[in-house]
């Protein structure tokens, strides 16, 4: 079993920045990413996400740790004062 | 009876919720009725539109959207002088009141309909031209020389949104087809419509709710703005329609328009376009109690408003 060492980035935000992102993804190269809703509890509060826009999203970038990190600066620079926004990373092993 | 029966669908999910019962209308309900409502709404004004020349209905809808744009001018000084808002919330609440409510209008057509009340179809057009004028209106006041406006973005969120898109695209079929190319339809999108109408506020209650629970932290100002904002918006929606000429179940239409606030299209708008602003206060008031105030109290004031200047309008002359 051959496998590469990857960064996986995880996103948890606004499910209304949703076309933004998709947007910053394609111009930061990333090649593929997975959204999924989500719900929960932060520092903005519940969100309950049984109202339009109201729900979270949860993106999962796998890429080098050099792309992933290009990802974090752009984001928290243009989203975390006005936004909630969540990421964290860890290593993970890309099989196939 | 005052009330229109739906509205206590209203009631039954905002006491469900209160009440921490685990009704749950699923997201992919919510999607369908919203996607019905729109449609339905925007086929029947498309249907009636075909009765009017277009010239005279071009004519009216500048003054309406004209009249409709003094109400974020209104809101915004009164926001910032009396309620001590900042700039950004402001801005974004002017926003949400200039803009309309669909639901609202759904159930203001369903007074007018209990009591075999007339009114001018084309009314349904307004709907559509004046949910985004006012939003552009707001977010200049909440960002007028600090720049950085995703306007892009938010035009986008506005034009290609499913309401404006399935509202117009609902006028156009409506228009194509006429009342006849629409019969084999009527049995899904007119007949049905208020059942669908109570499903969809059942759900409207149960997310006002944890806007009502969250009402107490906003202060005394915003819940009197979100009941006095409507009643002045409806007297320039009545002054309005009567002067133009509109019956008096039109201008009751046009007041209600006015008065209502809208709380889908226009918080995703503003989320985009004035970040800073902090959206509970906006959907808070728009939905936590201008809405119900709507549709219990503001409806039946509406009417006397509009018989009143019709009445003032017929002694004048």
């Amino acid at each position: 079993m051959t496998a590469q060492p990857k960064t996986l980035l995880t996103i948890i935000t606004e499910g209304v920045l949703e076309n933004s992102l998709v947007d910053d993804f394609k111009r930061l190269g990333v090649i593929g990413y997975t959204i999924s809703e989500a719900r929960g509890l932060g520092t903005h509060g519940l969100r309950t996400g049984n109202w339009r826009k109201d729900g979270n999203i949860r993106v999962d970038i796998v890429a080098d740790s050099d792309q992933c990190a290009r990802i974090v600066d752009q984001l928290r620079a243009d989203y975390d004062r006005d936004y909630g926004l969540l990421m964290y990373s860890c290593p993970v092993d890309l099989h196939g | 009876m005052p009330f229109e029966p739906v509205v206590f669908f209203f009631v039954l999910g905002a006491a469900a919720g209160l009440l921490r019962s685990d009704l749950k209308i699923p997201s992919s309900i919510y999607e369908f009725l919203s996607i019905y409502l729109l449609l339905a709404i925007g086929l029947k004004g498309g249907v009636k539109l075909a009765e009017y020349p277009l010239g005279e209905i071009a004519l009216v809808s500048l003054v309406v959207m004209a009249a409709a744009a003094t109400i974020p001018l209104i809101a915004f000084p009164a926001l910032r002088a009396l309620g001590g808002l900042s700039r950004a919330d402001a801005g974004s609440i002017a926003g949400h009141y200039g803009s309309v409510s669909v639901v609202t209008f759904s159930v203001a057509v369903a007074f007018l309909s209990k009591r075999a009340i007339p009114y001018e179809g084309y009314l349904i057009v307004f709907l559509v031209l004046l949910e985004m004028p006012a939003l552009i209106i707001g977010v200049i006041l909440a960002k007028y020389g600090s720049g950085g406006v995703r306007w892009g973005k938010m035009l986008h969120e506005v034009f290609f949104g499913k309401s404006i898109l399935l509202l117009t695209g609902g006028l156009i079929i409506g228009l194509i087809a006429g009342p006849e190319g629409i019969k084999p339809l009527d049995a899904l999108f007119f007949d049905l419509f208020k059942g669908m109408l109570a499903l969809f506020l059942l759900e409207m209650g149960l997310v006002a709710s944890t806007r009502i629970a969250e009402l107490k932290n906003y202060g005394a100002f915003l819940l009197a703005f979100a009941v006095v904002m409507p009643l002045v918006a409806a007297v320039i929606g009545a002054l309005t329609g009567t002067l133009l000429g509109l019956s008096v179940g039109g201008t009751l239409l046009l007041a209600t328009l006015y008065a209502s606030a809208s709380y889908i299209a226009a918080p995703a708008a503003m989320r985009i376009a004035v970040p800073e602003a902090n959206p509970a206060l906006s959907i808070g008031a728009a939905l936590g109690v201008t809405f119900p105030f709507n549709i219990f109290f503001g409806l039946p004031i509406y009417y006397w408003l509009a018989e009143f200047f019709h009445g003032l309008g017929a002694s004048a002359t």
